[in-house]
């Protein structure tokens, strides 16, 4: 574990940059982690994303899975692919302030 | 007589019913199994089957055979599961009663979630080996290839063993290397992970390997559509990849039944608690095996482990006991790597794979996350293990949850990595 940090405040990180602790996050640091992976700047769009996978883990306990995003929020994939580039689900958990999604050995 | 009903009668499902039938008493409960398939495979052979190294017959046993005397066993089709009303309805109408369900109702493929894919090229350019029927296909498409690019891509995840897309690439440049036209074909595996594995160590040393041996890795590749016809497969973000033959691991899903009858999530894998397999919506309901969501591997390692666990844990249960958080995700897996080697990895829901020895610290005889012979040897000599201890419910000798013993956490410095 390693402390890190992002707008402002110190927070744990994991090895992948994942917050140990939801708790910790902010909108800002959303905002900071977003860029870290090449965002640079959250919409309306992407907030949608984000409020609903934090929601999602409020009742889970765990990020939700790429599947779970877009049945849920009404997103579709192909959109979420180009707010969020690369893997979606990943990115998402890791600005959401979540764990990284569980199910992927 | 109070009822137990077990829905399915594979790897998971074979091994709780013989279990119960030790641990229950029999003059007090009943326990039945319902399974529309006869055969029982042994899914573990699939890998060989493309590569000539195992038949179709070899692979396939009565299930009978393998369940006792004492479970009933019913060859039918599960029509609906009502847990409001504890009832399990069968496709001959008949309906059963029980107190406890477990389902073990497993995950297969479905090609026809993934546009293009499961289409009219499927058999043809575009195979699998999820099955034995596909494994058996690609078997013929394997020996007749003449040279040009094989892709295996993973279409998402979770999915049954995410080692064997893996295998299946290091066994393929085994095969083309001794059949003299290795320079000929070239090896791409496509995955939606952002490397050869999810966790850090094992992506970094299977990356190493694949690398070694010429097979290229596509990262973050999560399929959009197939085309059949131009032969090629397109992500979501727009990269295309060519292929000559397509080796897919379509989206694996849930049985329909565990989603008809509200048990499911988005890909009908039954929520339930990670340690006890205990349903999230029900206290008479456990999942067990693939059915479940459990964020773990879905293997007969994972199943077999969480089964040991499961039997006096449920007998607890039974007596209006508590349950017991027993189950660390503990999973085994031998990775084959071809030339006769394999790899094996050992891990659990906290712990990612290391390399080591394993079961015995310092002595092994099996090489944790490296290759060697005695892991290939092992996964041979696991069939014989798998038919005639596990699926008799007989105990191994290994402790179901994982140790930290034998694994190196100064891996780094044993193998002079910077």
């Amino acid at each position: 574990m390693a402390s890190k940090v992002l707008a402002g405040k110190t927070v744990e990180v994991n090895e992948e940059g994942f917050l140990v602790n939801p708790a910790d996050w902010t909108k800002e640091i959303a905002a900071e982690l977003a860029k870290e992976e090449g965002i640079a700047e959250l919409t309306e769009a992407h907030w949608k994303v984000i409020d609903f996978s934090r929601q999602s883990a409020g009742t889970t306990g765990a990020a939700p899975t790429l599947r779970g995003i877009t049945s849920g929020s009404g997103v579709s994939t192909k959109e979420l692919f180009s707010l969020f580039p690369k893997g979606p689900a990943k990115k998402v958990a890791k600005i959401a302030g979540l764990g990284k999604p569980e199910g992927c050995v | 007589m109070k009822k137990i009903v077990i829905l399915g009668a594979g790897t998971a499902g074979t091994m709780v019913a013989n279990h119960l039938t030790h641990l229950m008493d029999l003059n007090e409960w009943q326990i039945t199994i319902v399974d529309e398939d006869p055969i029982h495979y042994y899914q573990a052979g699939y890998i060989f089957v493309p590569f000539g190294k195992a038949t179709e017959k070899q692979l396939m046993k009565q299930k009978k055979t393998y369940l006792s005397s004492k479970v009933r066993m019913l060859q039918t089709k599960i029509e609906l599961i009502q847990p409001e009303n504890n009832k399990v309805i069968l496709q001959d109408k008949t309906v059963l009663d029980y107190d406890f369900l477990v389902i073990a109702t497993g995950c297969d493929i479905y090609p026809e979630e993934t546009p293009g894919l499961g289409e009219h090229e499927w058999g043809k350019s575009i195979h699998s080996f999820y099955t034995l029927k596909t494994a058996v296909a690609l078997e013929e498409k394997i020996r007749n290839f003449q040279g040009g690019r094989i892709v295996v891509n993973v279409v998402e995840n979770p999915i049954k063993c995410p080692v064997a897309p893996m295998e299946f690439l290091m066994l393929s440049d085994a095969y083309f290397t001794q059949k003299g036209i290795r320079d000929c074909v070239e090896l791409i595996y496509a995955t939606p992970n952002s490397g050869a594995f999810t966790k850090p160590v094992a992506s970094k040393l299977i990356g190493d390997m694949l690398d070694r041996k010429n097979i290229k890795v596509e990262e973050d590749f999560y399929i959009e559509h197939a085309d059949p016809d131009a032969k090629k497969i397109i992500s979501y973000d727009e990269r295309e990849l060519e292929y000559d033959l397509l080796v897919s691991i379509p989206v694996n899903k849930g049985a329909d039944v565990v989603g008809k009858s509200g048990l499911g999530d988005e890909l009908n894998f039954s929520p339930v608690n990670k340690s006890t397999f205990l349903s999230d919506k029900f206290a008479n309901i456990f999942v067990l095996g693939d059915a479940a969501n459990a964020p773990t591997s879905k293997a007969g390692s994972v199943a077999h482990y969480a089964v040991d666990l499961f039997g006096e844990n449920f007998k607890r249960y039974t007596e209006g006991k508590e349950l017991e958080e027993k189950f660390d995700g503990h999973t085994n897996c031998f990775i084959e790597s071809g030339y006769g080697k394999g790899v094996l990895l050992d891990f659990n829901y906290e712990q990612e794979p290391l390399p080591g020895l394993f079961p015995v610290p310092g002595i092994g005889p099996f090489a944790l996350l490296q290759e060697s012979r005695l892991n290939h040897i092992g996964k041979l000599s696991f069939e014989w293990m798998y038919w005639n201890i596990l699926m008799r419910g007989r105990k191994v000798p290994l402790a179901p949850t994982m140790t930290m013993a034998g694994k190196w956490t100064d891996w780094e410095k044993r193998f002079n990595v910077a």
